[in-house]
């Protein structure tokens, strides 16, 4: 029986127990071997393994159905094939040009908005000298991000929705009727301050990691080279961001037409279909409420298709560029 | 330049010049506007569901009078409370569940070296960060699988996040291998050393996912919308959806039957608290953990 010892870490597992033979001996047993002397090791593999399978893998074959005229009635052997019909129907269809501009005008007030708040957010409070205030300050910025989108939905309701707090002062200075919450005009901007709200606190913690990796030796040369506390910022921290920043901005881009599911689902019969359908409502409506559910996978899984590209383009650019992909 | 006086704040290392007094004030003022931006509306709603029906009705900016009939009107009629109850039952068995599930597989993945296939079932894991099939196919499947208007659909499906298993198993990897080895040479199986020593090391790892698992079982809505129709079943955050954002009146929530019933505005606000108050019961825990590198090292890794 050969003793093996667990890794340590990637690259420096340390081969004493199995004797000195050890490294050509390994390689001559045979896979059949290999595997026996590690049976108890599947069992613990193969459960979370079958799960994956079932919930992760499984679930992709039912997307064939984007190629059929699916009803649940008939089920997946029962429904006829279609060929392309329904994306076909898909780009013939107005409302999922509404859905699709919709989603990419959200997407990109996030990027411009929501993504850089963390970070300018995290300069904010690593400027802050007091370690007390810092700490108190984190406690409640990172806060909003456990609390689900019902409860975010239902307090911002409560706060500048109509008769709520904020349309209660105005109603006292003379200006009534407001509310934030059904005003289709400025909803895609209201969707990224509940982003901001939600997220930007939670967010710094990864640029926090980041700041926390540059040497202090780095601001103090900075500093004695006569760079004040912006430079010092703009040429030390900003620049140890980057890497971080190129990574959360792939992932980013590749859930581009992935915005706030639940977000936009509950908010939805208060704005209106035209502010707030995005194509993941679509295909909730159209498919599971709707019955079309030809349509409604055909949708789901072309974004799931030109997400999954996204992310490999902009994994690639970001190399190319000379920086880190992600992969 | 090296001042002499002393300041205030003595975190601040020698080599820096005292920030200007207008950077400092600018500073303060836009971190106090953020505080109250994140803190005030909840605790507004928290005071407001406890405010007198006199002040609510009128609406005020801080209630001075209190009551708690939202509170006796909303476990008098039982909806809300039943709601409580099934995402008690979500979070606590997906919880251990969820807990179980991932650390065993992150011990299997450890050693993917000398286990033929490890590397290939991690793969396949980590590819699942990056795609989804979809809610229709994920709906087909739990319909499939006779899981529809049963609480395992919200447990099942969500059982192991492929991110969690990560991090957990980083950790397990930074177990000290030799007290692993020495446990090995004694004959000790996988599975001993698993409930003996690797998992009573990991408590910190498992206490971070062990809250982030609950928080994401309390908080769940949409599968519930999607494979829940009985009211029944429905656990909290569709209740106050329906009641709070639908506009739907809380069926029995009165205080008694010769007594009107309570404002709907502090019933709602009520509702909205009893559905956050486990997340802040729960959140000083979770906090300890931000700073101790255990999520962040994870990231990077």
């Amino acid at each position: 029986m050969s003793v093996n010892i667990a890794e340590t870490g990637p690259g420096t597992r340390v081969e004493r127990a199995s004797g000195p033979p050890a490294p050509g001996k390994k390689r001559t047993l045979s896979l059949r071997q290999r595997i026996w002397r590690e049976r108890w090791s599947y069992t613990f593999i193969i459960p979370g393994a079958a799960f994956f399978l079932v919930f992760m893998y499984a679930p992709m074959a039912g997307n064939v159905v984007a190629f059929q005229d699916y009803s649940p009635f008939r089920g997946v052997e029962g429904s006829p094939w279609v060929g392309f019909a329904n994306f076909t129907a898909i780009f013939n269809d107005p409302e999922i040009v509404t859905a699709l501009r919709n989603t990419l005008i959200i997407a990109f007030l996030q990027l411009a908005f929501a993504f850089p708040a963390p970070i300018a957010l995290a300069l904010l409070l690593h400027s802050l000298l007091s370690e007390k205030v810092k700490r108190l300050v984190q406690t409640i910025v990172y806060l909003p991000n456990f609390l689900s989108w019902v409860i975010v939905i239902s307090v911002w309701q409560q706060v500048v929705g109509g008769g709520g707090l904020v349309a209660g002062i105005l109603d006292g200075f003379g200006m009534p009727g407001f509310d934030l919450m059904t005003d289709a005009e400025n909803f895609k901007f209201l969707v990224v301050a509940q982003n901001i709200w939600k997220d930007a606190g939670w967010g710094t913690i990864i640029f926090f990691a980041a700041i926390a990796g540059i040497p202090s030796e780095r601001y103090e040369a900075a500093a004695i080279d006569g760079a004040s506390g912006w430079q010092r910022t703009w040429h030390v921290t900003l620049p140890a961001l980057v890497p971080v920043a190129t990574l959360l901005l792939i992932l980013n881009i590749g859930s581009i037409l992935t915005v706030g599911f639940e977000q936009l689902l509950l908010q939805q019969p208060m704005v209106g279909a035209d502010a707030a359908q995005v194509l993941d409502t679509f295909v909730y409506f159209r498919g599971v409420l709707g019955g079309q559910w030809g349509i409604a996978t055909a949708a789901g899984l072309l974004k799931g298709v030109i997400g999954t590209v996204l992310v490999l383009a902009a994994n690639k650019f970001a190399k190319k560029m000379g920086g880190e992909g992600i992969f | 330049m090296v001042t002499a006086t002393t300041t205030k704040t003595n975190d601040r290392p020698p080599w820096m010049n005292p920030p200007s007094p207008l950077i400092r004030a600018v500073k303060a003022v836009v971190i106090v506007l953020i505080v109250i931006t994140m803190l005030y509306p909840l605790v507004y709603v928290i005071a407001m569901s406890f405010a007198s029906p006199e002040q609510a009705r009128a609406g005020v900016v801080f209630p001075t009078e209190y009551s708690l009939d939202a509170y006796r009107a909303i476990f008098n009629g039982g909806t809300v409370l039943q709601g409580l109850r099934n995402s008690l039952f979500i979070t606590v068995v997906g919880t251990v569940l969820s807990l179980a599930a991932t650390s065993m597989l992150a011990w299997g993945l450890v050693r993917t070296r000398q286990v033929p296939g490890a590397k290939f079932v991690l793969i396949l894991v980590l590819a699942t960060m990056f795609f989804s099939a979809g809610i229709i196919p994920n709906f087909m499947l739990i319909k499939y699988l006779g899981l529809l208007d049963s609480t395992w659909s919200l447990i099942i499906p969500g059982l192991i996040s492929a991110f969690n298993m990560i991090v957990i198993r980083n950790f397990f990897q930074g177990l000290p291998g030799e007290l692993i080895e020495a446990a090995r040479i004694d004959g000790a199986g996988e599975w001993r050393i698993f409930l003996r020593i690797v998992l009573p090391l990991s408590k910190p790892v498992l206490a971070v996912m062990g809250l982030f698992y609950a928080v994401g079982y309390w908080n769940t809505y949409f599968n519930a919308l999607l494979y829940i129709n009985d009211s029944e079943k429905w656990p909290i955050q569709v209740v106050l959806q329906q009641y709070v954002l639908a506009g739907v009146a809380i069926p029995g929530a009165v205080v008694s039957p010769d007594q009107p019933p309570p404002p709907g505005v502090t019933l709602q606000m009520a509702v909205i608290v009893l559905a956050t108050v486990p997340i802040l019961l729960v959140y000083p825990f979770l906090q300890r953990y931000f700073t101790s590198g255990v999520l962040t090292g994870a990231i990077k890794g």
